[in-house]
């Protein structure tokens, strides 16, 4: 079973931070940079299914500054076999540059199973993985939170707004990783030093025409800052009366 | 003057809300260019074609339906391949999905099948000469983008409840047209959809979300969210990460990064410590209101 995960080099979204001088970017000074969080789950979900059915190959995929090349160590030390760099000295926010360029690298690979994080926590945009599908021409389920092969097929369950749909797929596909499927695991000591003997190949991202940039970046406007009405049931009139008469919500 | 494109979803074989703010987002971007029609999609089982008029009722000129029974539980590949035929063949400034489970799934098999970007989980948008100026979230919500599309037609899905959806009757005429793809050589197949108990008022419709954390201290404490919710009587149950993991409550109800995205116009948060991750889901909520004993709490 040969598998590729695709994953991103994103900003920790639990730091602080400010927009750059350019204003159409964040400042990425201090910050720290590691896997977006989907995409930790979707390499625990390729090396679950190649130590239950060896052998097989799990392959990492980023495209991205040569800094990115950190996010593959980061998943070699997990205990995937390769990784492959597509270097973009910028990542286009445009999906759909992303995915041709994705396309472009895997369509040769003779994969069985091509996994993506559901979103990446920077764009926000989960639609990478769905396009890599379609140009591609491979089947595609999104948002996979259970998955089993047997036989050459897959059987995926999804979590959608208030149901849980049960799909049937044939191999090879894409698959989109919703997060609760497998907790990703943390690199050990052993595979941290073995990552760094592993290799990582990189060669320049085929991105094609970018139809699709930021003009601007801005922090949200700040909330009115709260009020607090009070403590306990002795509270509770004014906050009705708040609702109803400022708030005019109820 | 352009005609746009509306993918109307639906549940039960009626229009979710969702369409409705398709169909006034469509309505707003025809009108931007001088005013031209509105075209829907329908995709569904025998009868769907009777949500044509409630569609036009939200401006639809034009409603595209495809009546199939293989349709009844949804099927992406054959939505995906039809709604991008209809884009094709009908020359159009703009196409608008939802954001919600369906339109993200959908929307960008469309935009990769037609060769065009996609500005996916947009809150508001203009028309911009050749370009299609749009809002969206990034960095789960730290952070706004206005983004520059520009492709023709400019492909864009709506984060649930961001538009409020506008009364303006059109007629709304129906035309039945065939699947772009025949249902049978759908390579992924739905084999089972259990309903997992979901509130009947769906948590990004409601007006007002009650929503409980982990100060609850207890499942059973929970009843004391849905007494509160069913005194709005218009009001849905949410819940925090903390809470669904702990299997207090069942994980539709999840509000924020990893759950579902509301806009509710009062959002009221029992023993939640406002993370990051949950706020992703809930700050464009029009008032809050935060039950906390902690008075720092976000
Ligand atoms: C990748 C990732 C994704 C995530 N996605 C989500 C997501 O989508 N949604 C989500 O919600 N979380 C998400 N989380 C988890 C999130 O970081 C928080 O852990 C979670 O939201 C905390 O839930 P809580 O507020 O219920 O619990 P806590 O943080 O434990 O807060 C409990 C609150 O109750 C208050 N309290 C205690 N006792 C009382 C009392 N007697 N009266 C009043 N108040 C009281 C406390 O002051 C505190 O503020 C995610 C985390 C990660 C890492
Ligand atoms: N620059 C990138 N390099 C590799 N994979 C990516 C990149 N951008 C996005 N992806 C993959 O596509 C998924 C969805 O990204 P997005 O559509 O930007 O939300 C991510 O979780 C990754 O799996």
């Amino acid at each position: 079973m040969k598998i590729a995960v695709c994953i991103k080099r994103v900003p920790d979204t639990e730091m602080r931070f400010a927009i750059a001088a350019n204003r159409t970017s964040i400042d990425p000074a201090g910050l720290k940079f590691d896997l977006s969080d989907f995409d930790g789950y979707a390499v625990e979900v390729a090396l679950r299914l190649v130590e239950k059915q060896p052998p097989g190959e799990v392959v990492a995929v980023t495209l991205g500054p040569d800094a990115a090349q950190e996010t593959l160590r980061k998943a070699l030390s997990m205990g995937v076999d390769r990784g492959v760099h597509l270097a973009a000295a910028e990542v286009p926010f445009d999906g759909l540059a992303i995915a041709r360029a994705l396309a472009a690298e895997l369509r040769e690979g003779g994969y069985d199973l091509i996994l993506f994080g559901r979103m990446a926590t920077d764009s926000g945009n989960g639609t990478v993985g769905p396009m890599t599908a379609g140009l591609l021409g491979l089947p595609c389920v999104t948002a996979v939170s259970g998955l089993e092969l047997a036989d050459g097929r897959g059987t995926a369950q999804r979590e959608l707004e208030g149901v849980t749909e049960t799909v049937s797929f044939p191999l090879p596909a894409v698959l989109t990783i919703d997060e609760g499927i497998a907790r990703p695991r943390l690199p050990s000591l052993k595979g941290i030093m073995a990552a760094k003997k592993k290799p990582v190949e990189s060669r320049p991202a085929a991105l094609g025409p970018v139809r699709l940039t930021v003009d601007a970046l801005e922090l949200p406007k700040e909330r009115a800052a709260g009020r607090i009405i009070g403590e306990g049931p002795d509270a509770v009139p004014e906050l009705i009366r708040l609702l109803r008469e400022e708030a005019k919500v109820l | 003057m352009a005609n746009t494109f509306a993918f109307a979803e639906l549940r039960a074989g009626s229009p979710r809300k969702v369409a409705f703010e398709a169909m006034t987002a469509a309505r707003t971007a025809a009108d931007a260019t001088g005013g031209g029609e509105v075209h829907a999609l329908v995709l569904g089982g025998p009868g769907a074609s009777s949500a044509a008029a409630q569609l036009a009722r939200f401006g639809a000129d034009v409603v595209h339906v495809v009546e199939h029974p293989a349709l009844v539980s949804g099927n992406a590949e054959v939505f995906a391949a039809t709604a991008a035929a209809r884009l094709k063949a009908g020359g159009y400034r703009a196409g608008f999905f939802s954001a919600s489970a369906q339109g993200r799934d959908l929307a960008p098999r469309v935009a990769a099948a037609l060769d065009l970007p996609l500005a996916s989980d947009v809150t508001s948008f203009e028309i911009a000469g050749d370009a299609l100026l749009a809002r969206h979230p990034a960095y789960i919500g730290k952070a706004i983008a206005t983004l520059r599309l520009a492709a023709t037609p400019a492909l864009v899905s709506l984060r649930p409840g961001a538009i409020a959806p506008v009364e303006q009757a059109r007629p709304g005429r129906v035309e039945l047209v065939e699947p772009a793809l025949d249902p049978a050589q759908a390579r992924v197949v739905v084999t089972a959809v259990t309903d997992r108990g979901a509130a009947k008022l769906d948590l990004g419709e409601a007006p007002v979300v009650v929503s409980g954390g982990r100060g609850l201290k207890a499942a059973e404490n929970f009843r004391l969210v849905e007494e509160l919710a069913a005194a709005f009587g218009n009001a849905a149950v949410g819940a925090t990460r903390a809470v669904t993991d702990d299997g207090w409550r069942p994980s539709a109800d999840q509000i924020g990064q990893t759950g579902r995205m509301v806009s509710p116009a009062l959002y009221v948060a029992v023993g939640i410590s406002g993370a990051i991750q949950h706020l992703a889901g809930m700050r464009t909520a029009g008032v809050i209101v935060a039950i906390n004993r902690d008075k720092d709490a976000p």
